[in-house]
């Protein structure tokens, strides 16, 4: 009952009407701009639609397309909580592929399954250690936490295209060699019941990771600590909380959602480890879906399902109705613009929202 | 006179926030060239109010006058327009930038080509500041000048405005006694040269001296207005509370036990390698209020915070019951049975973005009931929190509100709630009644003494001569850094005591720290 009741007011709720007002306005954008270069939007909007919820498979791969998004803008997030701008998952991310690579395919012959599990728990530590520089150093020199993720991004690109080079290589190709299959993430009977769509564990693993998020920060122990230092560092100080411990705990954690985002690309939906030319950017479409979730991780899952149906869907507007994939980029880009610039939404809403008010009152 | 259009006329203004009506059909009318107090309990509504007429927040019913016409002031751009200024309590300056860079923020004179001319600003800085005799260096940095100089800055900034109507909020809560007497002179000042002012304070006696006018506020509705000269503080402070408000504190002599703590050499230096605290020594006993006197920054922030274990000391020894505990963390102190109510509630007594309830565990959240098996027990932590928010009266719409959106005494409140609750063996009260009513302060003295009365050791550090007087069973003086004296306070006065503070030896009796 009062559960019920808290989920009815968060609907009604101001941040969660300025969220869908903001979408609706980058919609909009997307259509006029799409009006402007010839296209027909209306036709442009219903190919994406189709793309994404017109087969079991397109709902398989928009999952696919979501998990990552999830698991990175949950990452940033959950930084965010204990005061830190975390822009490294990317490389954290990098280093989850590394790290789940690595035991997939330098040992063989591991139980089917164990073997996913073991590789899978190793992206993630390693997603989780690379974070955990950064936040070594930030609590025990005080170096700021943007800049150090930043270089560690870099480093985390050519490291891991490194160990692929030199221990992992497919002789001959850019890439790994193939994982086997004793490690393989893939959901096989439900890929093959949603026309081989690439769903994989990694999937499950991102929603309960943003369950987990809500219990752990706003459930436990651990948790009260890790938000006390975020929004005042020096009381948390006064109170008892070990400062640099909890800097250094929360950009563990927060990697670790990183890494498993690495983890579960390679193991379920490439299979191998690409050597990257340039950063493949999951991280930092993280921070976006995490500004379009406000930092909450429910609020992420919504951003994250949203990313990663327009991601997806704007294939079918490539496909169907001619418009070309940039767009779609356009559109993503000004909701996440009209989140950010939350003045200007409540300022288009303002008429509708005074109605709403004095409806009340009558 | 009375028929006279008052400059600001606030009518029937009504604003709600979620669970109470913090401003309830209040009128107010402030007359040119007057001051005009505005006092009232802890979450009266005061700064709610004034919020309004600065544009910080829209009433949900009535207007505003200026002048008898009719405006809506939606923001303090508006307000700075129609020659409204404010001085906040927590000061909105640039730290690294100079007096005159903050005064010019956001309206910089420029000369032709773009470049801002500092030369004219600094001048008319200069000028302002003559004329009401603020004595300010327009190219001094705002982190290296006092905070009483700070205050200063944020009045010139108005000034600077062409603002005719001030808003003081709480002006004196952070200064010294020779400082306020100093903004009192301004306050005179700036309305001889015509402008009005508006005076949040919780002082009766500033109240007594400076203003013409005086509206009480109970509970977010106007109970009166006086003149100040045909009203006495007793009558005042009845008003306020709505019952008898005794100015003496009531105390039976101590009885002091054995030493629970031992303050011995205890040196703290700052970052540029200057000694704060230079061999400070004394000891505080079971059973008894030690108070420390000393004009501001004599080591009293470094003191408490060696004490609590905020900070290192470089030598000398801290025992707490005998064992030492000089430069361990705040927890462990915290364990070893000592209190702090911090002197800076903002910055370490309160996570502002938790809510009343979290803060009330602030430091004990991780024991058992408020922790099992590292999940937090709310329900624990709620009984907790509405058993100390009923005792200690913390006004607040409930315990799941945040602690930002609480009045600043309200919040003060929850503090001392929390630190009393601990039961600690030596309780460190900094500035406990700082923008306290009286009615509040009142009973946060009473709760002291009640620690004392039950065996406890008290630390009471404030600038309030008047407190340090009337609650301290002992008071040591303070000077850079050291102890100069000890007196007692049956045996001293406020005169003695402000030679002392000032460094003179001979005003106190000196002993050593009694054994
Ligand atoms: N932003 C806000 N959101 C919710 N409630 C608020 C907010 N600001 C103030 N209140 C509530 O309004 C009431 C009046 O608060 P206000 O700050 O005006 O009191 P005050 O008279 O200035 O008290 P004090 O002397 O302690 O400063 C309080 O109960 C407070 O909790
Ligand atoms: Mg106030």
């Amino acid at each position: 009952m009062n559960q019920a009741n808290k989920i009815l007011k968060w609907f009604v709720s101001d941040s969660f009407i300025v969220s869908l007002a903001a979408i609706v306005l980058g919609l909009l954008l997307g259509a006029v701009v799409m009006l402007v270069g010839g296209y027909n939007p209306i036709e442009a909007y219903a190919a994406l639609v189709t793309r994404v919820f017109g087969s079991a498979y397109g709902i398989g791969e928009m999952l696919r397309e979501t998990a990552p998004l999830l698991l990175t803008g949950l990452a940033v997030a959950f930084a965010f909580r204990a005061g830190m701008f975390n822009i490294g998952a990317e490389g954290q991310v990098l280093m989850g592929m590394t790290g789940a690579s690595i035991i997939a395919i330098t040992l063989p012959g591991i139980p089917t399954g164990l073997h996913m599990i073991l590789a899978v728990i190793f992206g993630a530590l390693f997603g989780g250690v690379w974070a955990g520089i950064a936040g070594f150093l930030k609590a025990k020199r005080g170096v700021n936490e943007v800049i150090t993720t930043i270089m560690l991004n870099w480093i985390a690109l050519f490291l891991s295209n490194y160990i692929v080079r030199t221990f992992l290589l497919l002789k001959g190709d850019q890439r790994s060699e193939n994982i086997p299959a004793s490690a393989s993430a893939s959901i096989d009977w439900l890929s093959s019941a949603m026309n081989n769509a690439r769903v994989h564990w990694g999937i499950p693993v991102a929603f309960l990771a943003a369950v987990f998020f809500y219990y752990f920060l706003w459930k436990t122990k651990q948790g009260f600590e890790l938000r006390a230092v975020g929004s005042n560092a020096d009381a948390a100080h006064y109170a008892g909380i070990n400062v640099g411990r909890n800097i250094v705990k929360a950009m563990f954690i927060s990697g670790v959602f990183a890494g498993l985002a690495g983890a579960f690309e390679v193991l379920g939906v490439f299979h191998y480890q690409a050597i990257y030319s340039a950063s493949p950017g999951y991280g930092f479409n993280g921070i976006a879906v995490a500004l379009l979730g406000m930092n909450h991780p429910f609020g992420v899952m919504a951003g994250a399902a949203l990313f990663g149906t327009l991601s997806y869907g704007s294939g079918g507007m490539s496909f169907e109705a001619g418009v070309p994939p940039e767009i779609i980029q356009i559109v993503i880009g000004s909701i996440i613009f009209f989140i950010a610039a939350q003045g200007i939404v409540r300022f288009v809403i303002k008429p509708f929202y005074g109605k709403r008010k004095k409806e009340k009152v009558l | 006179m009375a028929a006279e259009t008052p400059v600001v006329e606030l009518k029937q203004i009504t604003k709600r926030f979620p669970g109470i009506v913090a401003n309830d059909s209040i009128s107010i009318k402030l007359h040119k060239g007057e001051i005009h107090a505005l006092l009232g309990e802890n979450g009266a509504g005061k700064s709610t109010l004034m919020n309004i007429l600065f544009g910080l927040y829209q009433p949900d019913e009535g207007h505003i006058e200026i002048n008898g016409a009719p405006v809506a002031i939606d923001s303090p751009n508006k307000a700075n327009e129609l020659g409204i200024g404010m001085v906040h309590q927590h000061f909105k300056l640039v730290q690294p930038f100079t007096v005159t860079e903050n005064i010019i923020l956001g309206m910089e004179p420029s000369k032709a080509g773009g470049q801002i001319d500092y030369k004219t600003a600094s001048e008319k800085v200069k000028k302002l500041s003559d004329q009401y005799g603020f004595h300010i260096n327009p190219n001094a940095r705002i982190e290296d000048i006092s905070v009483g100089m700070q205050q200063r800055v944020e009045i010139l900034k108005t000034l600077y405005r062409g603002a005719n109507i001030l808003i003081f909020d709480e002006p004196t809560a952070v200064l010294t006694p020779q400082e306020i007497l100093e903004l009192i002179e301004i306050m005179r000042r700036l309305v001889a040269e015509g402008k009005s002012i508006i005076l949040i304070t919780h002082k009766l006696k500033e109240i007594m001296s400076v203003s013409d006018t005086v509206t009480i506020i109970r509970r977010g509705k106007v109970i009166d207005t006086v003149k100040t000269a045909e009203t006495s503080p007793f009558e005042l402070a009845e008003k306020m509370v709505g019952r008898n408000v005794s100015f003496k504190v009531d105390k039976k002599p101590a009885a002091p036990g054995e030493k629970v703590v031992e303050i011995s050499g205890v040196t703290v230096k700052n970052k540029d390698g200057i000694a704060m605290l230079d061999g400070m020594t004394f000891d505080v006993r079971r059973g008894e209020i030690v108070g420390v006197a000393g004009v501001d920054g004599n080591g009293q922030t470094e003191l408490i915070e060696a004490l609590s274990g905020l900070r290192k000391i470089d030598s000398g020894s801290i025992k707490l019951g005998g064992r030492e505990i000089g430069g361990q963390t705040p927890r462990k102190i915290f364990e070893a049975g000592v209190g702090h109510i911090p002197e800076d509630r903002h910055k370490h007594g309160l996570v502002l973005d938790f809510s009343v309830s979290e803060n009330m565990v602030l430091e004990s959240y991780y024991k058992e009931p408020y922790t099992k098996r590292g999940f937090l027990n709310f329900r624990a932590i709620n009984e907790l929190a509405s058993r100390l928010v009923s005792s200690f009266d913390v006004r607040t719409p409930s315990i799941q509100t945040k602690a930002r959106s609480l009045s600043g005494g309200n919040q003060q409140k929850a503090i001392i709630a929390r630190e009393i609750n601990k039961n600690p063996d030596f309780l460190i009260a900094a500035q406990p009644t700082r923008g306290l009513d009286v009615g509040a302060i009142e009973f946060v003295q009473s709760q002291l003494i009640q620690q004392r009365d039950q065996g406890k050791a008290v630390l009471l550090v404030s600038f309030e001569l008047d407190e340090i007087l009337n609650v301290s069973d002992r008071i040591v003086v303070v000077y850079e850094g050291k102890v100069i004296g000890e007196v007692r306070p049956e045996e001293t006065n406020d005169q003695e005591l402000g030679l002392m503070m000032a460094g003179s030896k001979q005003g106190g009796h000196m002993h050593e720290s009694s054994k």
